[in-house]
């Protein structure tokens, strides 16, 4: 383990020094969620959709945005920089599995840049709304204790689940030696397939189930979900399971693609 | 058994190719050609235990192609390629904890982390045991003078500087077989000789076999004892740098300034005119069978001369002498 740890950690320690680009993200997601928590009132202002009440709604686009940095949406940038240097040469030097090197590269790149914008989104929407008088507009708290805590393991497995997505752009970005195409093929899926554009539940009822088994669902909408007391007991497990299973799932296809990628593998430049 | 064995070692690229121009761009679009090219067509040596070997050859030759096999980071289309009786490529993790690779031209510490806490990070990611490792990086330090760079980060180190720390990163898990690819490319003198020293040492001291590839003829005459000459991917020589050096290495040019023009012939004895241009002329001769001082003395008596130095052989010269030496023909 020591390897991985040491380049989590790496990774991690180096992504927190950028504070101004969280902050301004930070600034970004508060007026997106503004502007996300107004639409919202005015929907529900005409009639309430049965599937989620009001408040649930604005916690979730709150938690949505303070976990934006969490979505897979782009392969990790030092990786497409390597690639196209051809410093990946050294990567492939260390007598270490490279998946997981990278995986847990990646698992450190995407929590630093989360832990940071969540805190702060968590500051503003928990406590300051409500001290400025917009306590209907806050993000609530947990359903009970233990959809706190289910929430919070789930999230952990979020964390694994989107490094394992990110994973897989990075060894596209490998093969394809550019990462602009897989990118912009991402986001959109993404942010629709995840919930973080509209709950799962606002969408179709007839879709339901097929948008909570496919594998973008464990990113947001089950830890959501999980923390409202959606699921309790043995079906809150199983919404774990369910994160777990495509975690591994995605991790094998990507240790599989990586062994493709590196087998073509051309080292660019001398 | 040798340390290192290669045999009939094949590799190709497949390069995409467009016509120029923006026809050749739409073209691209819809019809895709590729140019398949042979980077090793059967290259062939061995090295053994101890060994520092220098690899020589014109850009593009296949040496750095070479050593990302023999590293295990690319994977030869043909051949034999064993080192200890390792497959490079195929037992991967196994093979790479036990060597160690400086490119001149990538860099393997973190651009953004301080030196030490890169070298840090190595020895974890080579699980080096701890007390070895201070045992090991303290010896380093001491040698490459990397103390005052342990806290700079890497980006705002000079070259010469980066790649002391570079060569450092590569020895901390004390490989047995060290390969260098290009690494005094752009370094000043003082540099250049830190680097040698240090090579030079860790192939003594502690054993390590060395390959190494450069474009600095004073990098082979300095530390290798034997050199393969590679181009068109193949071995065209592979010799001790003591017949190199008596066979080729040691001609030397005497570049003459005339003031005036140079008359029609000369008489030097021992020298041949290699080339004339304008009030330039070059002469080749061998210091161990004529002398400098002599020669010059004999032409400043003879004409008026504006200007004279000397020069050694460029790596292309020494190359070509090989391929003529050797009979590879295609120089």
């Amino acid at each position: 383990m020591r390897p991985y740890v040491a380049a989590f950690t790496s990774r991690f320690l180096q992504m927190l020094q950028y504070r101004t680009a969280a902050l301004a993200g930070f600034v970004t997601q508060c007026w997106w969620g503004g502007i996300k928590v107004m639409v919202l009132t005015a929907f529900y202002a005409s009639g309430a959709p049965a599937s989620m009440p009001l408040a649930h709604a604005i916690t979730y686009t709150w938690i949505a945005q303070g976990l934006l940095a969490l979505l897979p949406w782009a392969g990790d940038p030092e990786v497409a920089l390597s690639v196209r240097t051809g410093s990946v040469a050294y990567d492939r030097l260390r007598p270490v599995d490279a998946y997981a090197l990278w995986f847990a590269r990646t698992t450190g790149w995407i929590a630093a840049r989360v832990l940071p914008r969540v805190a702060l989104m968590a500051t503003f929407a928990v406590v300051l709304l409500p001290l400025a008088g917009l306590g209907a507009w806050a993000w609530q708290p947990p359903a009970t204790l233990a959809a706190g805590a289910f929430a919070a393991v789930s999230a952990g497995l979020a964390l694994l689940l989107s490094a394992a997505f990110v994973m897989l752009l990075n060894i596209a970005t490998a093969a394809l030696l550019n990462d602009r195409g897989i990118n912009a093929l991402a986001t959109p899926l993404v942010i629709v397939l995840s919930g973080n554009l509209l709950p799962l539940a606002l969408l179709p009822d007839t879709w339901q189930a097929v948008l909570l088994l496919q594998p973008f669902a464990g990113l947001l909408d089950i830890p959501v979900r999980l923390y409202f007391g959606e699921f309790t007991g043995w079906t809150a497990l199983g919404a774990l399971g369910l994160q777990a299973f495509w975690i591994a799932a995605l991790a094998a296809l990507g240790h599989a693609a990586m062994g493709g990628a590196m087998r073509r593998l051309d080292v660019q430049g001398g | 058994m040798p340390h290192v064995l290669v045999e009939r070692l094949v590799k190709s690229y497949r390069i995409a190719e467009r016509d120029p121009g923006l026809w050749g761009a739409v073209r691209g679009i819809v019809h895709r050609r590729n140019r398949t090219v042979e980077a090793l067509s059967g290259v062939t040596f061995s090295l053994e235990r101890g060994e520092l070997l220098g690899l020589i050859g014109p850009n593009g030759a296949g040496k750095s192609t070479t050593i990302k096999i023999l590293a295990g980071i690319l994977r030869p289309d043909g051949g034999r390629v064993e080192v200890d009786g390792r497959h490079p490529f195929d037992d991967r993790e196994r093979h790479v904890g036990r060597i160690g690779v400086v490119f001149g031209q990538r860099t393997q510490l973190w651009w953004d982390l301080p030196v030490g806490e890169g070298f840090d990070l190595l020895r974890d990611i080579y699980r080096v045991d701890p007390v070895r490792y201070r045992r090991t990086r303290d010896e380093l330090v001491a040698m490459l003078q990397l103390e005052r760079l342990l806290d700079q980060p890497v980006r705002q180190l000079s070259l010469g500087q980066r790649m002391r720390a570079e060569i450092a990163a590569a020895l901390l898990h004390e490989p047995e077989l060290l390969f260098l690819d290009e690494p005094t490319i752009g370094l000043d003198a003082p540099s250049k000789l830190a680097v040698r020293d240090f090579v030079k040492r860790a192939n003594r001291e502690r054993g390590a076999t060395v390959l190494l590839t450069t474009h600095d003829m004073h990098d082979i005459e300095a530390l290798a004892e034997r050199v393969i000459i590679i181009g068109h991917g193949r071995v065209l020589a592979d010799s001790p740098v003591d017949a190199l050096r008596t066979q080729v290495l040691a001609q030397r040019r005497l570049v003459v300034d005339f003031d005036g023009t140079p008359p029609g012939t000369f008489d030097l004895p021992g020298t041949d005119l290699v080339e004339r241009d304008g009030r330039t002329v070059v002469f080749g001769f061998d210091p161990a069978t004529s002398s400098a001082p002599a020669l010059i003395a004999r032409l400043v008596a003879n004409h008026a001369v504006a200007d004279i130095h000397l020069e050694g052989l460029s790596i292309e010269e020494v190359i070509s002498r090989f391929y003529a030496m050797h009979g590879a023909g295609e120089a």
